[in-house]
């Protein structure tokens, strides 16, 4: 008789739908059915027990194939990679949950590494808007019950958080807001017309890269200044009629994507935001919440900020100082500007999210790649360690969007002798240890064989 | 007022991080104590002496303490961050921090500069013969008081980001800037004689910044006033007045509201 396993965490994106009803095989080790996901939430489930998984670490060869090799070996070989760099990094943990980013943290204070995660090429922007101007944030249960104003704002939910709106946003119908989207006033401000612009009562087509300007105009409208006829590709009347909106709204939410994060100026735009926030506060109540991507992007930014103060950046290689500076210690920069000679990519593809130029500079040492699926990073690692799917074979704490932490349960066992990340993680610390108290020669780790570099 | 010469002859693989090179860590020392300074290169830490020959003995104190440094600095971080006296001459480029933090003294660089120089000034100068590169005399990441006070002047163009959260002190461009321009400022002066790109005071509370080329996007919170005629920078011109951030918050002082102030010369 299949098992239906209820309340189950998706290990998808931000939302972190809660709600998933997921059948499973009498044997335990198919994935039958997955319930009240969106289509992406639903392949990450099917895709677990659907076809080949890696099951062993895998270490490039000469000829520039890959060998399987055991769990200790590729422990022995991660710990020794880490322990022979000058500065390396460890980054990703998009896709893991909070006790793996735990035993990272301290194999990289131990290693003296560099530790960073996705925010720093997603909303890392946002971090340091909330460090210079703070955070009038909510809940998403908030929103959803007292909401009456949305304003999506260079984010389109629609595909990229695809039940976003119907869980908290525009559709559902809350406490205080018991007519739903009929009770609702939906603005998107976008360049594009996204299709969360189709359900938009109010779409402004603001000039890509202008947003900065759009935010300066609201913010003099609010306090009564005038303002010229068009800023930022959109007419005076139009921004007057949506400042009028936002001040008589009973609560409202600004959620913002990329469009604010990577378009120019970054943390500017979003900390142009925040003040209109705090401005419209003078008014009625409003709040501004970040999309964030993954399921647990949000947890690295609450685990190593508990740990050593910063969520995203930190330099831990004087181990007994953490220092963080974007633009200086994070990944990219790092990568671009040769400062890294060691990379661990875990739960995430830095080698499709890096623009290839960091790509071929981190490709010039040693790289890892923990994750339990093949893809484009895997492919061009010296090391390629299988872990277990969080969500689906491994629990964990994971944080929503909004900061709220949900205990996420496995719902099948991962292939035989696949570990989970925090067993990784400690095991390679405990490799660490060892070596340190061997004092062992600080000998040069054999990279990649000639031949199979990025470059060659 | 005694020089010490330091010739990078052993490049760093990586970035070199070189916070100690400043008169007050160099005063009193013999070369031999000199080159026995801490650097780190990443988690390694070695002595001065690793990369750079050393040639010459510190002064007495940091204000009778003059550094060269020769060689290609391009991946030397840090150079002069916190003096607070003496002179510091870097006759090729250098990476960032140069002048971090710094309190007082001169820092001359020949060539150019990577980003984060500068930032969280309080006192001394800085002088950069070349190009800046981003947040140059910006607050270091969340600090709401950025420069306090102290002289930066950039003969060629500047990166983002220049000036954020300003509170004193005196920036001088020759070339241009890219956006963001004493954003947040509470007071300082930026001059900027170049053209800027746009963002020119957004958020701005107090202070001055002067544009003598083209904003190519000006913000909607500044509005004109009228017409100055000042002498900045040694000159005597002409300048369309600006007063703004109109969107932000603005203190009051004798019962008037108080603005930053742009100005455009004509």
């Amino acid at each position: 008789m299949p098992k239906k396993v209820e309340n189950v965490g998706c290990p998808y994106c931000g939302v972190c739908c809660d709600d998933l009803v997921v059948t499973v095989s009498d044997d335990g080790k198919q994935i039958i059915e997955v319930e009240n996901a969106c289509a992406i939430g639903n392949q990450i489930f099917h895709h677990a027990t659907g076809g080949e998984r890696v099951k062993l670490p895998r270490l490039r060869q000469p000829d520039g194939t890959y060998k399987d090799i055991s769990y200790d070996e590729a422990v022995d070989y991660a710990a020794k990679v880490l322990y022979n760099a000058k500065k390396p990094l460890i980054y990703g943990f998009g896709s893991t949950n909070c006790e793996g980013m735990a035993a990272a943290a301290k194999v990289a204070e131990k290693a003296g590494a560099v530790l960073d995660n996705c925010a720093s090429i997603c909303h890392g922007s946002s971090f340091l808007a909330i460090f210079d101007n703070g955070y009038p944030s909510c809940t998403l249960g908030e929103t959803k019950n007292r909401a009456d104003v949305v304003l999506y704002w260079g984010a389109n939910p629609a595909h990229a958080h695809p039940r976003h709106m119907s869980r908290y946003s525009i559709f559902p119908r809350g406490f205080f807001t018991g007519k739903g989207q009929k009770s609702r006033k939906i603005i998107v401000i976008d360049p594009r017309h996204t299709d969360t612009a189709q359900v938009a009562d109010i779409y402004l087509q603001v000039r890509q890269g202008h947003d900065y300007e759009l935010f300066d105009a609201f913010r003099a409208v609010v306090r009564g200044h005038e303002i010229p006829e068009e800023v930022a590709g959109i007419k005076r009347e139009q921004i007057l009629e949506v400042a009028n909106i936002m001040k008589k709204a009973r609560f409202g939410t600004i959620f913002y994507g990329m469009g604010l994060c990577h378009s120019d100026g970054r943390n500017h735009n979003v900390d142009i935001a925040i003040s209109l926030t705090r401005d419209l506060n003078d008014y009625t109540k409003w709040t501004i919440m970040a999309m964030r991507g993954h399921y647990n992007i949000t947890g690295p930014g609450a685990v190593w900020s508990w740990q050593y103060g910063f969520p995203y950046c930190l330099d831990l290689t004087k181990k007994d100082i953490a220092h963080m500076n974007p633009g200086e210690t994070s990944s990219v920069d790092l990568a671009m500007r040769d400062e890294v000679d060691a990379f661990i990519n875990i739960g995430t593809d830095a080698g499709a999210h890096f623009p290839i130029e960091a790509v071929k500079h981190l490709r010039k040492h040693p790289w890892i790649t923990i994750d339990p699926n093949i893809c484009m990073a895997s492919e061009i690692s010296d090391l390629h360690i299988p872990v277990g799917i969080v969500g689906v074979e491994v629990p964990g704490i994971v944080y929503r969007m909004d900061n709220v932490p949900i205990q996420y349960r496995k719902v099948i066992d991962p292939p035989e002798g696949v570990i989970s990340d925090e067993e990784l993680f400690e095991r390679i610390h405990k490799r660490l240890c060892e070596l340190e108290a061997e004092g062992a020669a600080k000998a040069e780790i054999k990279a990649a064989p000639a031949g199979v570099r990025a470059e060659e | 007022m005694k020089t010490v010469i330091l010739t990078l002859t052993n490049p760093p693989e990586l970035m070199l991080e070189g916070q100690n090179i400043t008169p007050d860590n160099v005063a009193g020392k013999k070369a031999a104590e000199i080159a026995a300074l801490d650097v780190w290169e990443g988690k390694q830490k070695s002595a001065l002496g690793t990369y750079f020959a050393v040639a010459g003995d510190g002064g007495a104190t940091a204000a009778e303490t003059k550094i060269i440094l020769r060689g290609d600095c391009t991946r030397v971080k840090r150079i002069g961050q916190q003096m607070t006296a003496g002179e510091i001459v870097i006759e090729g480029n250098a990476d960032m921090y140069i002048g971090g933090w710094m309190k007082g003294g001169k820092i001359h660089v020949k060539g150019n500069v990577d980003s984060f120089c500068g930032i969280g000034m309080e006192g001394g100068e800085l002088v950069i013969d070349g190009n800046a590169g981003h947040h140059l005399g910006a607050s270091p990441r969340g600090e709401w008081r950025g420069m306090q006070g102290g002289l930066i002047r950039v003969a060629g163009s500047v990166g983002n980001d220049t000036a954020t959260f300003i509170n004193g002190g005196t920036i001088v461009i020759g070339g241009d800037a890219d956006i963001h321009v004493s954003t947040h400022g509470e007071g300082g002066t930026v001059i900027i004689k170049g053209n800027a790109k746009g963002r020119v005071g957004g958020q701005m509370v107090k202070g001055n910044i002067y544009v003598y080329g083209t904003i190519e996007n000006p913000l909607p919170g500044f509005q004109m006033v009228g017409e100055v005629e000042q002498e900045v920078d040694g000159e005597t011109a002409t300048f369309t007045h600006y007063i703004g951030d109109l969107g932000e918050r603005h203190p009051t002082a004798k019962g008037k509201t108080v603005y930053a102030n742009l100005y455009t010369r004509n």
